[in-house]
């Protein structure tokens, strides 16, 4: 186990929101209203972040290195200087994996005593 | 939009500055995806609720990360964190005990219903404020007012409960009827009284107190009807009362109807009975009072010769508190009030301190981009912290002190307990400790905080700030002035208890054993049956080994009677009670003045041959003739007739003064009388119960030896309040030696915390100075001008306290001269000691900086920063 991955391990369980917000920031840089949609999106409507619960979490994994604010920012014309954009950060990358890791464990675990998640 | 804004305030600034545009931009979106009223309503409800719940979790993110940091940095300087928590920990416990005896004594509500509806009535003459209330006199003025919705009166009792083991002396009150509605409080158990049971004549009917149902008869419902022999009379219970009331002591067990032949209404100077009213609503206490007044000035008319002078006292049943005891809490308080001060300013004054060191880190850190809000809550989360610790630590020491402070409670307030830390108490404790920190974790931040300054970065480390060290110097000023109003306060107390200790009481306590024989009426109503019980007892008590006397006084000296006073008319002159012709009224057995170690002056003593058909004698105490017959001497006086206690009598006799009342009250008129010399159930009250016995062993030791004697004589009468006379002389100025030695702790605390403070600042200077210290050394300077600057500037500190701090003490005194007796505000002694004391303190906190700066090595000094 690597260092990064012992670290990674020390945030786990993650909070539901924290996971949410490390997924839609993983493919491309993205500012808050853009995640809130990306996870409304990705969960069919069923989670909706409150702008509070969004920005007390991005501070939060701000502090702790999960995420950056990323230097440049968009071409001008798609620009909105009110706007903030983050990015995923290599910790945030191993915390997000050992996250998934763990809820499959989890998942195989229900299974091997019978609870067969999709089919109930 | 606004209304937004507006709710995002609830967050943090820096997380606002932060974030809140963008939260802004997200509601926005939000709202013009909503079209409709409902939903855009649904979307207002969901975002309070949101921002609430967000922004308490945020500002509990940032107390946990200030609290974390301010952990890490107290245990970095953990000498410091110690000596700020000990500091507050000392204020808040000294006021928080203060505060819960004088909030039990005098601020809680009594507890009966409506507490402040009720009044108590009193006469007044012009040499008494307040006097109890003859019989005919209530009975009168009750008839005559309609300021009260009712009216009761009552007077303090006592009686052998006997008929179920061991003989069992008892405490009560009679009370009227009224007295118990006008309270306004129930039976737990059964009735209360009723009109008939105040008839004379009527079958004894009885009320017991919770504590006597429990102790007595076992809780045992069954009692309500049961009869009980009280002072041998067949009394039946009728009714159990709660468990809290306590009336009008906390000691009374049990209440009996208060009857009065139809003798009593014509006696008005036969005065010991209280009266409590309940107010009329709507009725004001001035209206009251004043009414009181017309209806006192009638009765005088009516009666000229009986009520001459004798007006209406009303006092709010709550404000029946001696001014004494009044006076002794609020010079508690403000003691209290002057340690936490000195406490604070000791804080304030290590906060500031602190904040001066730790410039250069909030200078840099500001830099670095701190925000102001964030650095000003980290230092309140600080000096919170410390004010909790402390707090919490003094909210023990004050637990622990308050029983200690149970001495102070006048034993005369129907409260049920002793006064404890409650949650009144512990309010208060909050508020203060709150206070404390909030307060005085300002002053450095006002003086410090003051905004991105850079100057911190620029100065290095030596720089003191010449405007911030004065303030610091009149904070430790302030700590010398309280502490020498502590110190001369607690002095002139001192020696007040002194001057009142070695008042010579008038007899010689050393080897004498007192105690109580309650002899019940009617057993011994007669004459005779009691002198020959005195006889027996006597006789058989001097028989024992190492006994030198043995005699019985109708009360005790300096014990719970303390009045018991009589007309006395010389010459056939009528009374005037305006001009207090009267004198103690005691009975005696032979020996008495012998047995208690009084010097005869002239005269003889009593004698068995002073019986009830020969000539009516007494013996007198000198006071008495300095009062009545001031040209006349001990021996010139023998033979002399006055009228007292119904009858003339002549003088036998005459002895020196005893201070009946107390060692802080002078002697007065004192007048003894033969026991046998008095009618057949006459005067019962002054019977003749308190037992005197001298011993040249330990009197202690003799106590079962007695018991014995006088269960042998009598076995169904109970022996009570023994004590030596060492005791009794010792409780009368036990109030005063508690009080003196709280006053005391308190000052010891504010000596010790001003020398702190004294210490804290020096060092400060001397460790802000190191480099100009080194650089003068480095010049030439000899120690002894280094020294000299030190010993200079503590010298200043101490003469700037010491000079209010007497001029204010001084006032201190003045404003509590009730309490020195004969002891002048300005005594010269006590000042000077405190002088003196004051030079120590600050000697004390100079030496320790002194040597550090006696120590600098100027080379090292020179190199550092």
């Amino acid at each position: 186990m690597t260092d990064l991955q012992r670290e990674a391990e020390s945030f786990l369980p993650l909070p539901p929101a924290t996971f949410h917000i490390l997924l839609a920031v993983a493919d491309e840089d993205r500012h808050g209203y853009a995640v809130i949609q990306d996870v409304a999106e990705r969960t069919g409507g069923a989670l909706k972040l409150s702008a509070g619960t969004l920005y007390r979490s991005i501070q939060r994994m701000l502090e702790h290195g999960l995420i950056v604010e990323p230097r440049e920012r968009p071409a001008p014309h798609e620009d909105d200087e009110r706007r903030r954009y983050y990015r995923i950060t290599p910790l945030g990358t191993a915390v997000a994996n050992a996250e998934a890791r763990r809820l499959a464990q989890l998942v195989r675990m229900a299974r091997a005593r019978g609870f067969a998640p999709g089919r109930a | 939009m606004r209304a937004y804004r507006l709710l995002l305030r609830l967050y943090p600034v820096s997380f606002r500055n932060e974030y809140g545009e963008e939260m802004t931009e997200v509601f926005e979106r939000r709202r013009r995806d909503k079209s409709n009223v409902v939903s855009r309503a649904a979307l207002w409800m969901e975002t309070i609720a949101d921002v609430i719940v967000n922004a308490l979790a945020v500002h509990l993110d940032i107390l946990r990360q200030d609290l974390r940091y301010v952990a890490r940095t107290l245990r970095r300087s953990p000498g410091f964190a110690t000596t700020a928590i000990l500091i507050v920990a000392l204020g808040i416990g000294a006021t928080t005990a203060a505060f819960s005896v004088t909030d039990f004594v005098l601020l809680r509500p009594l507890p009966f219903p409506a507490p402040d509806r009720l009044v108590k009535l009193y006469e007044r003459s012009p040499a008494y404020g307040r006097i109890e209330l003859s019989a005919a006199n209530y009975r009168d003025w009750k008839q005559a007012s309609t300021v009260f919705e009712s009216i009761g009166l009552y007077h303090a009792a006592a009686g052998n409960l006997t008929g179920r083991g061991e003989p069992l002396r008892v405490e009560g009150a009679a009370v009227s009827a009224d007295l118990f509605p006008t309270l306004r409080v129930q039976a737990l158990l059964g009735r209360l009284f009723v009109e008939s049971d105040d008839r004379f004549g009527a079958q004894g009917t009885l009320l017991l107190s919770y504590r006597l149902w429990q102790t007595q008869f076992g809780g045992d419902p069954t009692v309500v009807g049961r009869h009980v022999l009280l002072d041998s009379e067949s009394f039946s219970i009728i009714g159990i009362m709660p468990r809290e009331f306590r009336f009008p002591t906390p000691d009374a067990l049990y209440w009996t109807p208060l009857r009065f032949p139809d003798e009593m209404y014509v006696d008005r100077s036969d005065n010991w009975h209280y009266g409590v009213g309940r107010l009329r609503d709507g009725v004001t206490f001035d209206q009251a009072r004043a009414e009181m007044q017309v209806i006192a000035a009638r009765s005088q008319q009516e009666h000229p010769k009986e009520n001459k002078d004798v007006n209406a006292a009303l006092f709010r049943f709550d404000d029946d508190v001696a001014p004494q005891t009044e006076l002794l809490l609020y010079a508690l308080c403000g003691a209290a009030a002057c340690v936490l001060l000195i406490a604070c300013a000791n804080l304030a004054n290590l906060l500031l301190a602190r904040a001066l060191e730790r410039r250069r880190e909030l200078a840099v850190r500001t830099a670095m981009g701190a925000g102001r809000e964030r650095m000003i809550r980290q230092l309140m989360t600080e000096s919170l912290l410390l004010a909790m610790c402390g707090g919490a630590i003094g909210v023990a020491i004050a637990y622990a002190a308050v029983p200690l402070l149970n001495r102070l409670v006048p034993l005369t307030l129907p409260l049920a307990s002793a006064p404890t830390v409650d949650v009144r108490v512990l309010a208060f404790a909050i508020a203060l400790t709150a206070v404390t920190g909030l307060g005085f974790g300002l002053v450095p931040m006002l003086r410090i905080g003051g905004g991105g300054d850079f100057a911190g970065l620029r100065e290095g480390a030596r720089a003191g700030g010449g405007q911030k060290e004065s303030v610091r110097s009149a904070l430790v000023v302030l700590e010398i002035v309280a502490s020498i109003v502590l110190l001369v306060s607690a002095g002139l107390l001192m020696r007040a208890l002194w001057t009142i200790q070695s008042t010579d009481p008038g007899f010689r306590s050393e080897g004498v054993l007192t105690m109580q024989l309650p002899l019940p009426m009617p057993q011994y109503e007669k004459v005779a049956t009691r002198e020959a019980f005195y006889a027996r007892v006597t006789e058989q008590v001097k028989a024992l080994p190492g006994i030198t006397g043995a005699a019985f006084v109708s009360y005790l000296p300096m014990g719970r009677m303390k009045g018991g006073i009589w007309a006395v008319s010389l010459d056939g002159r009528p009374v005037n009670r305006a001009e207090n012709q009267n004198a103690f009224l005691r009975y005696v057995t032979p020996g008495y003045f012998a047995a208690l170690g009084v010097p005869f002056k002239s005269g003889r003593d009593v004698s068995p041959s002073d019986a009830q058909g020969r000539q009516f004698v007494a013996v007198i105490s000198e006071s008495f003739i300095r009062r009545y017959w001031p040209n006349e001497t001990a021996a010139s006086v023998l033979g002399r007739h006055f009228t007292f206690a119904f009858d003339e009598r002549t003088v036998v006799g005459v002895v020196g003064d005893i201070r009946m009342r107390g060692l802080e009250r002078e002697a007065e008129p004192q007048v003894y009388l033969p026991s046998p010399q008095v009618k057949d159930g006459w005067i019962i009250g002054y019977v003749p119960r308190g037992f005197v016995v001298r011993a040249s062993t330990p009197p202690e030791a003799i106590a079962p030896a007695i018991r014995a004697i006088v269960g042998s004589v009598d076995p169904s009468l109970p022996i009570y309040d023994v004590n030596t006379l060492v005791d009794v002389v010792d409780r009368d100025t036990a109030s005063r030696a508690t009080q003196l030695r709280v006053l005391g702790a308190f000052a010891a605390i504010a000596f010790v915390l001003a020398a702190v403070g004294i210490h804290g600042l020096l060092s400060f200077a001397v460790s802000q100075r190191v480099q100009e210290i080194g650089v003068r050394m480095a010049l030439g300077a000899q120690s002894g001008d280094i020294l000299a600057m030190i010993v200079r500037r503590s010298a200043w500190l101490a003469l700037a306290g010491l000079v209010p701090g007497i001029a204010l003490a001084y006032v201190a005194g003045q404003s509590m001269r009730a309490l020195l007796v004969g002891v002048t505000p300005a005594d010269p002694a006590t000042f000077a000691a405190v002088g003196a004391l004051a030079i120590v303190m600050t000697l004390a906190g100079t030496l320790m900086p002194t040597l550090r700066a006696l120590r600098v090595d100027p080379i090292k000094a020179i190199r550092t920063d």
